[in-house]
């Protein structure tokens, strides 16, 4: 089911397009799923890989989504000093890789910072951080408009020398990059968890001291994965700045990383399908819901549902079921002592 | 023979209270050496004195002749310097192998014999195929080896006591160490547990491993140690062969307490040892 269920996910995902032609309320629904469940993914790699909580991770979304906006619009600011800095405009697909990459250098400082004292301090930490952000993207109106926005932001272009260039403005051809960057974060995050990087991982989330006198360096693999992780929920925010080519203050908000926990929790923290499993009926119950009732009252339908499912199958979604699949084996009785070959010497 | 770990002069104080007042001895290249003393003696304080998880008020522990003074228990695993626990030895959620998986990290570090510069780099690139493998022949020998084959599949959690000490001496085994610390080992173990140890035990010296116990079975200790620290109140108060700290007055008393009956159990035990 390991390999099956994926596969066919990512099947029936390049195929939905196709089968539901191009309706684009559907398809704009689609895509910031997507994003989000990119984050999600991201935020699992900390949550339910190493245990640590990221409540401010929309920060490192919002740094990818703000640096690929600038870095593609070009800015001019006075840094003090009577310095001035002045960008010209980049293409937004080097946008797109400075952002990943500052969010990762992001992910870095917070680890450094925070995994020296860990659980509720790292929670700590990383909420001041989203909101320290969120305060400079406001008030640093020189450089990002502040609550007027960003606007115009170029969509993504694609091309190699002497083949050509495509502009991905359609909404077709931004489902079908986000679903590429998706199916590639999912593919890193399934190495990494199934390496040795993994086991050290996991090894610290169940027994840190045990970890430790194995000679597995805390503060470096925590580090590692917090930017990976960061990295990953910038190079999401990179995709939404290009997709939406607007974005305000507001895409710091502090309700998206709450959704993401809750697509990683119902999804089944510390799994490789959770949180696309959570993402998408999180992200696609608006789409489900909107013909039948307000968005009031829609609120209510997803505690409901997210309170169902926990209460169902408290570990998510995707434990769960693999837990529901497997035929309970009998478990033989060998007494391993006696039958030591250490014994038999 | 050589000193391979030399605990000098180590104290720890938390606040007003004194864990080990002046706790000094040597442990020779090859030995086995228990450390022994009633509950509250500083026994498994002086273990994380020695690997790390504590840092001592004052006093050092020199391993192979490098002082420890200021290393994480990481750093110490990697100069040869292994551990198991007292109550938690393994990954509960994790197979077996998959334990010794996690054990063997070292051994997948860049640089070790056969790894490349960048195995998180190799991982996502996927070219670490080689290298896995020859982990995953590793772990399996070494679950051979303890005799936990049967259960390697098994989650680490639901084994047996006896067992799970068993996973978790594989695990220090996986560091390949110079030198095997080993908190209460045997306790919660029957007797045909605790002799299949006992062999264990032996093997691992057979394998050129020093080690160091804390233990409370007294007929086992005294069974596998070539010499005995005693500890009390933080103190040293005997060192030496089994057979001279069976009958050391101090020792029994420290066990005993100084009533009449401990003090003819130990004149009697000390008329047993001249006859």
């Amino acid at each position: 089911m390991s390999r099956l269920l994926p596969l066919a996910l990512l099947g029936a995902l390049v195929a939905l397009p196709l089968a539901l032609g191009a309706n684009p309320y559907l398809l704009n629904a689609l895509i910031v799923t997507g994003i989000v469940t990119i984050g999600a993914m991201s935020l699992n790699l900390l949550l339910g890989f190493t245990g640590q909580l990221s409540l401010g991770h929309i920060a490192f979304f919002g740094i990818g989504a703000y640096v690929s906006a600038l870095t593609s619009l070009g800015f001019d600011v006075e840094i003090g000093f009577g310095l001035r800095v002045v960008h010209e405009p980049w293409p937004a697909a080097v946008g797109f890789v400075l952002a990943t990459l500052a969010a990762g250098a992001c992910g870095y400082l917070i680890g450094r910072l925070s995994f020296r004292v860990r659980g509720a301090y790292f929670v700590i930490v990383t909420i001041s951080f989203a909101e320290v952000v969120r305060l400079v993207a406001l008030n640093w109106v020189e450089l990002t408009q502040g609550p007027l926005a960003l606007t115009n932001i170029p969509a993504i272009t694609l091309g190699l020398p002497g083949i050509g260039a495509w502009t991905l403005k359609t909404k077709l051809q931004n489902y079908y990059l986000v679903l590429a960057i998706g199916t590639l974060c999912y593919l890193v995050i399934a190495r990494l968890v199934g390496s040795r990087f993994g086991r050290a991982m996991r090894g610290l989330k169940e027994n840190e001291s045990l970890a430790l006198s194995v000679g597995i360096n805390a503060t470096r693999t925590l580090t590692v994965a917090a930017v990976v992780s960061a990295a990953m929920a910038g190079a999401a925010g990179s995709l939404y700045a290009h997709y939406l080519r607007i974005i305000d203050p507001d895409v710091f908000a502090f309700t998206t990383t709450v959704s993401m926990v809750i697509m990683v929790v119902a999804g089944g923290k510390g799994t490789l399908m959770g949180p696309v499993i959570g993402g998408l009926i999180f992200g696609l119950l608006p789409v489900a819901l909107r013909p039948v009732m307000a968005p009031e009252a829609q609120w209510i339908v997803y505690g409901v549902v997210l309170i169902l499912i926990l209460f169902v199958m408290p570990r998510g979604i995707v434990p769960g079921v693999s837990a529901l699949l497997a035929r309970r084996r009998p478990v033989r009785a060998v007494p391993v002592l006696e039958a030591s070959p250490v014994v038999q010497r | 023979m050589s000193a391979i770990l030399s605990v000098e002069h180590v104290g720890v104080r938390f606040g007003g209270l004194v864990a080990i007042a002046d706790l000094h001895f040597d442990v020779a290249q090859g030995e086995i050496v228990s450390l022994i003393g009633p509950n509250g003696a500083g026994k498994t304080t002086a273990f994380n004195v020695m690997t790390g998880f504590l840092k001592p008020s004052q006093g050092e522990v020199r391993f192979r002749g490098t002082s420890l003074k200021g290393l994480q228990p990481h750093e110490i695993t990697r100069l040869g310097l292994a551990r198991t626990f007292q109550r938690t030895s393994v990954f509960p959620d994790d197979t077996v192998f998959d334990n010794v998986m996690i054990g063997l990290h070292r051994q997948g570090a860049a640089g070790a014999p056969g790894i490349g510069r960048a195995p998180v780099l190799d991982a996502l690139l996927g070219r670490a195929g080689a290298s896995e493998r020859r982990l995953r022949e590793r772990a399996e020998a070494l679950l051979d080896w303890v005799g936990l084959s049967a259960r390697a599949q098994e989650k680490a959690g639901s084994l047996a006591y006896g067992e799970q000490r068993l996973v978790g001496v594989a695990l220090a085994l996986a560091t390949e160490p110079a030198m095997l610390l080993l908190d209460e080992p045997v306790s919660g173990m029957n007797a045909s547990e605790t002799r299949v140890f006992v062999r264990l035990i032996r093997q691992i010296r057979e394998r050129g491993v020093t080690l160091l116990l804390v233990e409370h079975d007294m007929p086992m200790v005294m069974e596998v140690s070539d010499r005995i620290v005693v500890l009390n109140y933080g103190r040293l108060i005997a060192e030496g062969p089994p057979d001279r700290i069976r009958t050391d007055p101090a020792v029994i008393e420290a066990y005993l307490g100084q009533g009449s009956a401990a003090r003819r159990a130990a004149a009697e035990a000390q008329e047993a040892a001249h006859a």
